[in-house]
C-alpha cells in the first residue's frame, strides 16, 4: 500500500496539489516579472509571500526546519551566480549579468507545491544564457521519464545524461524529493546514478524535480548562515525544479502556469 | 527547495561482545531435546547450554559425562553455550 514510505495521493488530494502548484505558478511569474537589475531580493520575496498570502495559501518554506539547523526566515530562496540553493532574501540588489535562481513554495488544503526558475537579470553572458537553457531542458528530459512502470532512477539517470552530455554537472548533495502532506517527502529524487533502480513509480505519486546545473565541478558547500549552498568552485550553478504527479497518462506537471 | 541528501547507512552485522561471556568447565548431566543440554558446572551450578553452531557443524557430539566448555552469558546465568568438549 505505502512502498518504502512513499505516499499515494487519491484523486481529491491529488486535487488539492494542483491548486496549490498553480499558486506556486502565479508566484513565480509575478516575480520573473519583477525581476530587473536595482532590486533586491527581499522585495522579490515581499511579492511572493503577498501573492501566496492573497491566495489563500500559506508560504511553504518559511519556518521550514528540515534541511538546515535553523529554521528558513523568508517565503522563496533566491540564489544569485555560483549560489546553487537556499539563499537568503535580504538587502542584496540584482545586478545586470547576475542569474537568479527563485524556489518558491506554497501550502494549500495541506498539501505543498515546490517549484524553481533560473533567470538573468538584465543581459547575461552567453555562457550563462546556456547554462540556463540547458538546466531547463535537463528537467524537461527528468519529467519525460516520471511514467507510470518506470523506476524512480531512470529519471536520475536521463537529468545526469543530458546535463553532463553538454559538458554541465549535477549537484549531488542535495536532491529531488517527494512531496504531498510534507514538504520532503520520500523517496530521494538524485539527479545522478543508473537507470532502473529504486522504486516503481505509480499513478497517485507526487515528486519534485529539480535538476542544479554547475558550470564547473558538482560538489556543494553550505555557507555559514545555514541555509546558502554555494558551488565550491564558486562557478555558475542554475536550477529548476516542478513538482509533478504521476499518472496513467504520464507526467502531469503541477507547478506549471495554467495546469 | 531542494533536499539535502542523506545516505542511508548500512547495518552493520552484530559483532558478538564475547569478551562480556564467561568462560566455564563443566559436566554433561542430562541431553534435552533440541540440541540442549543440562550442564553442572564446577561450581555446582546447573545451567540449560545449548550446542554453538561450530560444534554443530563438525559432527562433534555431546553425550552426558563429557566436559564441556560453556559460555555464559553475564544477563542470564542459568543459560550458556557449549563451545568446546574435550577429548
Amino acid at each position: 500500500m505505502n512502498p518504502g514510505g512513499i505516499t499515494i495521493k487519491s484523486d481529491k488530494e491529488l486535487d488539492l496539489m494542483r491548486q496549490a502548484g498553480q499558486v506556486v505558478a502565479q508566484a513565480k511569474a509575478l516575480v520573473s516579472e519583477a525581476v530587473e537589475p536595482g532590486v533586491t531580493t527581499r522585495e522579490l520575496d515581499r511579492i511572493a509571500e503577498e501573492e501566496i498570502k492573497r491566495a489563500g495559501a500559506t508560504p511553504s518554506f518559511k519556518g521550514y526546519p528540515g534541511v538546515a539547523q535553523t529554521p528558513f526566515p523568508a517565503t522563496i530562496c533566491v540564489s544569485l551566480n555560483e549560489e546553487i540553493v537556499h539563499g537568503i532574501p535580504g538587502d542584496r540588489v540584482l545586478r545586470e549579468g547576475d542569474i537568479v535562481s527563485i524556489d518558491v513554495g506554497a501550502i494549500v488544503g495541506g498539501f505543498h507545491g515546490d517549484s524553481a526558475f533560473t533567470m538573468g537579470v538584465g543581459a547575461i553572458s552567453e555562457e550563462a544564457s546556456r547554462l540556463i537553457d540547458a538546466t531547463r531542458e535537463a528537467l524537461k528530459q527528468g519529467i519525460a521519464r516520471a511514467k507510470s512502470g518506470a523506476r524512480l532512477t531512470d529519471i536520475s539517470a536521463a537529468v545526469q545524461k543530458y546535463s553532463e552530455g553538454l559538458g554541465y554537472s549535477v549537484v549531488r548533495q542535495y536532491v529531488g524529493h517527494g512531496i504531498g502532506r510534507a514538504l520532503h517527502e520520500e523517496p530521494q529524487v538524485p539527479n545522478y546514478g543508473k537507470a532502473g533502480r529504486g522504486p516503481l513509480l505509480r499513478k497517485g505519486m507526487t515528486i519534485a524535480i529539480e535538476p542544479m546545473l554547475n558550470v564547473g565541478g558538482w560538489e556543494a558547500v553550505q555557507l555559514d548562515d545555514g541555509w546558502t549552498v554555494v558551488t565550491a568552485d564558486g562557478a555558475l550553478s542554475a536550477h529548476f525544479e516542478d513538482t509533478i504527479a504521476i499518472t496513467e497518462d504520464g507526467p502531469e506537471v503541477l507547478t506549471s502556469p495554467s495546469g | 527547495m531542494a533536499k539535502k541528501q542523506q545516505v542511508k547507512e548500512k547495518r552493520k552485522p552484530q559483532v558478538k561482545r564475547e569478551k562480556e561471556a564467561i568462560e566455564v568447565e563443566g559436566t554433561v548431566t542430562e541431553a534435552l531435546p533440541n540440541a540442549t543440554f543440562r550442564v553442572e558446572l564446577a561450581n555446582g551450578h546447573k545451567v540449560l547450554a545449548y550446542v554453538s553452531g561450530k560444534i554443530r557443524l563438525y559432527f562433534i557430539r555431546v553425550l552426558p559425562g563429557d566436559r564441556v566448555l560453556v559460555e555464559l552469558s553475564p544477563y542470564d546465568l542459568t543459560r550458556g553455550r557449549i563451545t568446546y568438549r574435550f577429548k
